[in-house]
């Protein structure tokens, strides 16, 4: 058994000093020591997405991060996001169109989508099918996700800077 | 098209002022799933709760010898290392049969095996500890001696003689059959110009819900009573069984199901593990903890199709279809699935072929077939893809020969719209369907002959494009045809509960549950159109069997047509409370008032005389107000369930629109058409997003989806790097339509739209595939329609 | 699915890497973006005991143009690939390539280094070494060693990396003016590893080529080049020369056999490739001048 080591990062805006094991992925971190459950975990190999929360404001797989690898970081979740108001027009629109039933990948869903919105302020509805092509939805058909980003995006580009 | 056939007398309770139904109004529980603030089972913590890893067979066939775990129960934070023996003690075992499934057998499965595991994944012993992950390390050490034996993997060989059989027991490896044979069917092909065959095979797939199965059982010894938080389709079910195989009585069962991340018909069976948690839990005597990971979802959630059938069709040069012919053969793996059995698939490909035509000669032979795999069962649209593809396929391959266009043979051949009611050759009756209807408004939808032109120019520049369309019927709003027939203890009826709180808004209690279909939706809407009030004046609450009427839950797409009936119901026996209440404080009539905009108004006039919170007020504080002889009752409960046809059947059309490189076998899906009709339409929204996931599930299986298992029955592509589901990038745009014909079974006329999108996609695609590669003189019947299927027909390798 | 139980280590600069490295032996994991590793560690298809974190050895980042050579460090992330100006003027087969590789959270995290280093047969970035002709230097207890990627990938996962070694950058001659680069694969799904691909640069002149190097992936051990590119070097090029030289291409193949793909159909696909692949690169050298 390998010792806990001491980590200091930033979640949501709050600072966190705890122990963890070395093994303990990123995800269940947020899940099971912060008990920040709106990070889903779908796969624990990387291919589903669900996971997906932002590190120094980059989107990555908290179940492909370790933990202690975030010492030192900026980590935003779901709960951050929603809470500052960033994705409010985002979960407005997810609302409107139903881009959502089960709910599951849907935190993982928005984090890829602001995502892409911050980097793109017309994609395509093919650019937003590519950058959401590493996040699972077994419910929707991806449509509905793709119409409300894209209903997203048309509106943010009329909303003054 | 509208086919309108409620009558004026009924219009008065969904056609209300202000009336939801009909309207797309947002689902009222979003923003907590939106906002990372759900609670799904794998959230959920208890005091000493602690966690259980399965160890599972790494063999599909083999003795347990010897299960030594001393050297485990000494790692750190291990609670107990219990074998299947050992919890036998605490729960039965179980045979997955149904009487009305005649002549089906299986054998007895328990929790976890006990001297032989009859699939790779079968649990052989729990290891129970503090942690997720100190369980995997103990589970690590413990050792099981096993001898493997031969193990059954090839559904056409099961019946051989010279295969082992599973369960010796049982004398041999079939486990249910069904012949069926009308309208003179040799005569029918006599009487048919051509005679066209081909046999379909589908791939073994699987539900892969995106929150794997998950459960709490929380054991108090003290109260005798076990909770049960578990992401269930179907509550009272689990309640009646975990009960009944735990010795105790229903009510010490409590079933708990909050929030649930995608079920499809995964999460509406009793799986060995979830049976092996309750046990641990009544055993140990704490909360245990169950959340399958991945890989054990992919060798333990039932898997579906995977089946293997012959079809031929007759017809005529003129285009009438004179006869159909199946010989539809799956293998389900060593168990019937318990309770609703694993030969339900099997027959509904039986029931389904050739179910929107007009063709009354019908033979049909289905055998089910165990085999040393992990355990089939129901699954979205079940056997629904199967019939379709195999119907819709042999029905283009008719048109082929005869030089007939796909689309108009099928004109020739629906059921007309007027012919109503009538029966498929097995008997199934319909009510009242729309398969012309549909059809004409799915060729104008997607500009049929545009599309034939553009197909035509393309193809002369070396594009191949295709066209595919499958007709199909859907299986929705079922009675206890479907289970309770057969003795199981499977509710086909649901209750709602409604009542008036202190403040004039709305509790609604239903047993149908949610799992993100718009349950909770569709029930405040209809709940908040009888009553006259605001939607966000009505909570509902679901899923829980201390706090919910008793009912089926939601499967088999019933939620909408039986409980929101049941809604309806219960709603207006509480309006005529209240109306009744409103009366006597207003010294009015019942009849000249009615309940609009959270007030009692003038049904004349409009007027407003009391709100409902004045009521609501006067009837909880003041009821020394009211007359003398008033006693209101503010709350009321009503059941529903169909009686008069067994199931209301739905049908539609769909359509594909794909590209295929004959070079390298990639199929582009470029655009994919639905039209529907699920009855009355409480939300239009919900109703196509429920068609677009059901359609992209079939695309799923079309092309992607499969179990691959080798030889020795292991399953190879157990992870989501390997088995491919659709992903955004892949998956077309998919308009849908409706035609609305409502069921008269019910005051709302609500039928199911769960399925209808799942039961014809894949039918579709192949079509259009075979109409791509038509050039060629290929045929495909095989899914999922990989690049290396494609190629191998082409003959390019 | 949990990861075994191990040790960590963040390490401050290469030469406490190295020691870590000669010190833990077998035992020892580099970790960088951790994309193939940490999931192989979920499943606990590897366990190993200790991890040393080079994450943060700034010595190992950076892209530069250094005369005729561009050098990528070994901790270049996918995206910084995607994004850099410097890779896109200079090596713009890498900027096509990284879109195939995964999706955007992995690429966020996934190195270069990585990824050269475990060697995976189905990547796309050690097929762009080889086509680019790259330099993998790696980084010893005793300096530098350069080694060309042809002999860096030897097999499934196996480089010729020592276990005392690290991967520190990769360097990559820049491309000239008439030269080409082309990239495409065979996926399934958007992001998924390819049933075949091929990453390749030429030089046209004159509607020919006067240099060709295709590297192809996922459909042998290691990515290989083309030996029957040599067939369409200084020669016209008609359509049956290129229909030739494909089928001599496809028979110089052995490739695996897997779940996505028998032989015979990587076969069939690498030598589709190799027809778009040149045929794409005659059109772009036409396209971008490269006749000159």
């Amino acid at each position: 058994m390998t010792a806990p080591m001491p980590i200091s990062l930033e979640v949501n805006g709050e600072r966190v000093d705890l122990h963890v094991l070395p093994r303990v992925n990123l995800a269940d971190f947020l899940r099971e020591h912060l008990h920040l459950t709106g990070t889903h975990v779908g796969c624990e190999h990387g291919v589903c997405g669900a996971c997906t929360v932002r590190v120094n404001g980059e989107i990555v797989r908290a179940c492909l991060m370790l933990a202690v690898q975030v010492h030192g970081k900026t980590v935003q979740t779901i709960e951050g996001l929603s809470d500052s108001g960033e994705v409010a027009d985002l979960q407005s629109a997810f609302r409107e169109r139903n881009a959502l039933q089960c709910g599951y990948c849907t935190p993982g869903m928005l984090m890829a989508a602001e995502d892409l919105l911050k980097q793109q302020n017309e994609p395509s509805r093919e650019l937003i099918r590519e950058h959401l092509s590493g996040n699972y939805c077994r419910c929707t058909g991806y449509q509905a996700i793709v119409d409300a980003i894209e209903a997203t995006a048309h509106s943010r580009r009329g909303r003054p800077r | 098209m509208i086919v309108a056939r409620r009558q004026a007398e009924r219009l008065s309770v969904l056609d209300r002022p202000n009336s939801y139904i009909g309207k797309t109004v947002p689902r009222p529980n979003l923003d907590r799933l939106m906002q990372g603030r759900g609670l799904y089972v794998s959230d959920i913590e208890l005091p000493r709760m602690a966690h259980v890893v399965f160890l599972r067979s790494p063999h599909a066939h083999a003795k347990i010898v010897a299960i030594d775990a001393s050297a485990a129960k000494r790692m750190p934070g291990v609670i107990a290392i219990v074998t299947g023996r050992e919890l036998a003690a605490v729960i039965t075992p179980w045979v997955g049969v149904l009487s009305h499934l005649k002549r089906l057998k299986s054998a007895p499965q328990y929790a976890m095996a006990i001297d032989r595991v009859c699939w790779q994944g079968e649990a052989v012993a729990a290891v129970v500890a503090t942690s997720r992950a100190l369980a995997e390390d103990a589970g690590e050490q413990v050792l099981v001696d096993y001898e493997e034996l031969e193990a059954v993997t090839d559904m056409q060989t099961a019946l051989d003689p010279k295969t082992p059989v599973i369960h010796p027991a049982l004398g041999d490896n079939l486990a249910f059959e069904r012949l069926h044979d009308t309208g003179n069917v040799d005569q029918a092909f006599e009487a048919a110009d051509e005679v066209v065959e081909a046999e379909f095979v589908f791939g073994r797939h699987t539900g892969v819900t995106l929150e794997p199965r998950s459960v709490v059982a929380d054991w108090n010894s003290a109260e005798g009573r076990l909770t049960i938080y578990q992401g269930t389709q179907a509550p009272h079910m689990v309640q009646n069984i975990a009960a009944l195989h735990l010795g105790l009585r229903e009510q010490q069962v409590r079933v708990v199901c909050k929030d649930v991340g995608g079920s499809f018909g995964i999460k509406v069976h009793i799986y060995a593990d979830e049976m092996a948690t309750y046990a641990l839990s009544k055993l140990l005597r704490r909360p245990i903890k169950f959340v399958a990971d991945r890989v054990e979802s992919f060798n333990t959630d039932i898997h579906a199709r995977d089946h293997r059938c012959k079809g031929r069709i007759g017809v005529r040069r003129d285009g009438a279809i004179t006869a159909f012919k199946i010989d539809d053969l799956t293998g389900i793996g060593p168990y019937s699935m318990y309770p609703r059995t694993s030969a339900i698939e099997a027959n509904q490909v039986v029931n389904l072929v050739g179910g929107p035509y007009t063709t009354k000669s019908y033979r049909a032979r289905a055998r089910v077939v165990f085999q040393n795999k992990n355990v089939m069962c129901q699954y979205r649209a079940v056997g629904h893809p199967i019939a379709c593809a195999v119907t819709e396929g042999l029905v283009d391959l008719a048109a082929i020969r005869i030089g007939m266009d796909p689309v108009q043979i099928r004109k020739r051949n629906l059921i007309a719209d007027d012919a109503y009611p009538c029966a498929s050759p097995t008997g199934l009756r319909f009510e009242q369907l729309s398969h012309q209807a549909c059809l004409t408004k799915l060729v104008e939808m997607m500009d049929y002959a545009g599309l034939r032109a553009e197909q035509a120019t393309l193809r002369r520049t070396n594009i191949y494009r295709g066209i595919g369309v499958a007709s199909f019927i859907e299986v929705t709003n079922p009675s206890a045809a479907f289970y309770g027939v057969g003795g199981a203890r499977i509710s086909s009826q649901d209750g709602v509960a409604v009542r008036l709180d202190a403040q004039g808004s709305v509790i609604c209690q239903t047993s149908i549950t949610e799992q993100g279909q718009g349950s909770e939706a569709l029930t405040a809407q209809i709940v908040a159109t009888v009553l006259g009030v605001a939607m966000e004046r009505v909570r509902v609450i679901l899923g829980d069997t201390d706090n919910t009427p008793y009912g089926g839950g939601t499967w088999a797409s019933r939620g909408a047509g039986i409980g929101g009936e049941a809604a309806l119901q219960a709603a207006k026996v509480l309006r005529k409370n209240i109306l009744d209440v409103a009366a006597a404080i207003l010294q009015s009539n019942p009849a000249e008032l009615d309940i609009a905009g959270n007030a009692v108004v003038n049904a004349g006039d409009r007027e407003p005389r009391i709100e409902l919170s004045e009521l609501a007020r006067i009837v909880y504080f003041r009821p020394d107000t009211l007359p003398p002889g008033i006693q209101p009752e503010l709350m009321a409960t009503r059941h529903f369930v169909p009686r008069e046809y067994p199931f209301a059947f739905t049908n539609g059309v769909q359509a594909s629109w794909l590209e295929v490189d004959p070079e390298t076998g990639f199929i582009r899906l470029l655009k994919h058409w639905v039209v529907e009709d699920c009855g009355t339409i409480i939300n239009p929204q919900l109703v196509d997003e429920q068609i677009r996931g059901g359609v992209v599930q079939g695309l799923g299986a079309a092309l992607f989806e499969k179990c691959v298992y080798d030889e020795r029955g292991q399953l190879t592509n157990a992870n989501m790097a390997d088995y491919l589901v659709p992903m955004a990038g892949e998956m077309p745009d998919i308009d849908v339509g409706h035609v609305v014909s409502p069921t008269r079974e019910s005051e709302l006329g609500a039928k199911g739209a769960g399925e209808a999108g799942t039961a014809g996609a894949a039918a579709a695609v192949i079509n259009a595939v075979n109409d791509a590669l038509g050039p060629f003189g290929t045929l495909v019947t095989e899914i999922p329609l990989t690049p290396q299927v494609i190629l191998t027909a082409l003959g390019r390798l | 699915m949990k990861a075994s139980a191990f040790d960590y280590a963040r390490v401050a600069s290469i030469h406490h890497a190295l020691e870590m490295l000669s010190l833990h032996g077998e035992q020892a994991k580099l970790l960088s973006g951790g994309q193939s590793l940490l999931p192989a560690m979920n499943l606990r298809l590897v366990s190993p005991q200790i991890l040393i974190d080079i994450g943060d050895l700034a010595e190992l980042r950076g892209i530069a143009v250094d005369s005729d050579v561009l050098r990528i460090g070994a901790l270049t992330r996918h995206v910084e690939l995607l994004t850099s100006h410097l890779v896109a003027a200079h090596a713009p087969l890498l900027s096509d390539a990284v879109k195939h590789i995964a999706h955007p959270a992995i690429r966020n995290r996934g190195t270069l280094g990585g990824s050269l280093a475990h060697a995976d047969p189905a990547a796309e970035l050690p097929a762009c070494m080889l086509a680019l002709n790259a330099t993998i230097i790696a980084c010893g207890r005793d300096g530098e060693r350069r080694i060309a990627a042809a002999e860096f990938f030897q097999g499934i996962y196996a480089t010729a990396l020592r276990p005392d070694e690290l991967l520190a950058a990769v360097e990559l001659p820049i491309a000239r003016q008439n030269s080409v680069d082309f990239f495409q694969e065979f996926a399934r799904r958007h992001g998924d590893y390819a049933l075949a691909g091929v990453a390749a640069r030429a030089s046209v002149a004159s509607g020919g080529f006067s240099k060709l190097r295709m590297a192809f992936f996922a459909i042998a051990d290691r990515p290989v080049l083309a030996n029957a590119a040599a067939k369409l070097l200084n020669v016209a090029i008609t359509p049956e020369l290129i229909a030739d030289a494909s089928v001599a291409f496809g028979n110089e193949l052995n490739p695996p056999e897997d779940q996505q793909a028998s032989s015979s159909m990587r076969r069939h696909l690498a030598s589709v490739l190799f027809r778009r692949c040149v045929e794409a690169l005659l059109a772009r050298g036409r396209l971008y001048g490269g006749a000159g």
